[in-house]
């Protein structure tokens, strides 16, 4: 019996140790090919296609990081978060709400830039109730200040989930918009506004 | 001309979705494009993506390039000169180059080698604008294609090289990357979700893999011209925020067949029609 233990152990340390060389092995060969399958690219648009630490992790583990992956990934993402030096939260809902519209910025053809970066947060989110053009990447947005009756704390999250998701939830599938510096503090607050404000249509 | 009164109504149903970002628009689109696509299977030759398949064909038979060559000798993969079929078993290993192409890249591999054309000059335009006519490129694949019609996925994965490109394909679909951390996965790797009204294919679950695959290259009615897939994977990326992908390239060659993979056994119906 016990020499069938350890036989089956042996067994499985081989298969794991195959495995991740195999692993090791295909994300060599990933970086080569994706070299060569962008070398028309300049070279500050190639420099997009290097992982950082959070990116890499979260493909090796195809969004289901183990735990000890997951808090390394929410301390990291966590110090990233800048906050308003005024200390106010929410901005604009109205200029929030262009923004949650708004899908411009980023892709090549959106260079020499012709507007501001939009947040884009209907292509996932429902939000306004009048609003039928939202997707379900993401969960409904609708009425999400009201349900949380408005509070200060749940005002912060909103701005840490748009600044940095991956801060509360390691390996969403939601941009890091503030870290990414793909939106401004002020365009956040302008979100958070949109989201958090009784006045706004999300929460009409 | 037979072709005008489908055109008229999936013309109203897409003035509506560009008028109204509407559900109802959208639905209505969705249910002209399944009385379109039912239409097509009754009779394919009303079918516009049909038209670059024939010009394909010319193109094909057509003594060109440098070498004065039809391409009548290109080795698709089951002998030269086998056209029939040949979709359906690609990509896969080629041991004249040693390596893995897909359809699109062994087309301009065959242009080059067979006809004598210069590979830049081949990749000047190798997509085609909303409104152009579909490039050389496109009616070649749209042609090749449209010969697998009917037939069933079946790469061949037999090749080290072609295992090896199936394993990069499947963690390039989850390869998070770029401003936006996005990968294949982010938006094709659960069902029933949607960007904004549309519909999303839940590409890694083979039941959806099968049914959505074999529609390419595909008829777009909103750009009037034929997509192929190196240029949805290229669009993929472009939305990703990603830089333009080379035409043919390892990444796309090693995705495509990921995705052939998961439609293994699913029905070929390009060319399709699309929204």
């Amino acid at each position: 019996m016990k020499r069938l233990v350890s036989l089956a152990v042996s067994v499985a340390l081989v298969a794991v140790g195959a495995y991740l060389l195999l692993r090791g092995q295909s994300a060599a060969s990933i970086d080569t090919a994706i070299k060569s399958s962008w070398a028309s690219a300049a070279p500050d648009w190639r420099a997009r296609l290097v992982q950082d630490e959070t990116q890499k992790s979260c493909s090796q583990h195809r969004n289901a990081p183990p735990k000890a992956v997951a808090d390394a990934i929410i301390a990291r993402e966590k110090a990233t978060i800048q906050y308003p030096a005024d200390g106010k939260l929410m901005g604009d809902w109205k200029n929030g709400e262009k923004l949650a519209q708004s899908g411009y910025g980023g892709r090549f053809t959106d260079y020499p830039p012709r507007a501001e970066n939009g947040g884009n947060c209907y292509a996932c989110h429902q939000m306004d109730g009048k609003e039928l053009s939202f997707g379900t990447l993401g969960p409904s947005l609708r009425e999400y200040g009201k349900i949380r009756k408005y509070t200060e704390a749940e005002v912060k999250l909103v701005y840490e989930r748009i600044y940095n998701p991956q801060a509360t939830i390691p390996c969403g599938n939601m941009p890091r918009l503030g870290a990414a510096k793909f939106l401004t503090i002020e365009q956040i607050k302008d979100l958070v506004a949109f989201v958090m404000s009784p006045e706004s249509p999300v929460n009409k | 001309m037979r072709l005008c009164p489908n055109f008229a109504g999936l013309a109203v149903a897409l003035v509506l979705i560009a008028t109204a970002a509407d559900a109802r628009a959208q639905d209505a689109t969705e249910k002209e494009l399944e009385r379109y696509r039912q239409m097509l299977k009754e009779d394919p030759w009303s079918n516009p993506g049909m038209l670059d398949a024939d010009r394909g064909e010319a193109l094909w038979k057509e003594k060109r390039g440098p070498k004065a060559a039809s391409l009548e000798k290109c080795d698709l993969g089951k002998g030269p000169g086998k056209v029939e079929g040949a979709f359906a078993e690609l990509p896969r290993y080629f041991g004249d180059v040693d390596g893995v192409m897909d359809l699109e890249s062994r087309i301009v591999w065959c242009m080059e080698t067979l006809q004598g054309f210069d590979r830049k000059e081949i990749l000047k335009r190798p997509y085609s604008k909303a409104n152009q006519s579909g490039t050389e490129l496109e009616a070649l694949a749209t042609y090749v294609a449209s010969k697998s019609r009917g037939l069933k996925f079946a790469p061949p994965l037999e090749h080290a090289k072609e295992k090896e490109a199936l394993a990069m394909g499947e963690a390039l679909f989850f390869r998070r990357q770029g401003p936006m951390d996005f990968a294949c996965a982010t938006c094709h790797a659960d069902a029933g979700r949607r960007i904004r009204l549309q519909s999303l294919p839940f590409l890694g679950k083979p039941e959806e893999a099968r049914q959505v695959v074999g529609e390419w290259p595909a008829y777009r009615v909103s750009q009037g011209t034929v997509m192929t897939m190196q240029h949805r994977i290229a669009d993929c990326y472009w939305q990703m925020r990603l830089p333009l992908i080379d035409y043919g390239s390892d990444v796309t060659v090693a995705l495509t067949l990921y995705l052939v993979n998961q439609a293994k056994g699913g029905e070929i119906t390009a060319p399709t029609i699309k929204r």
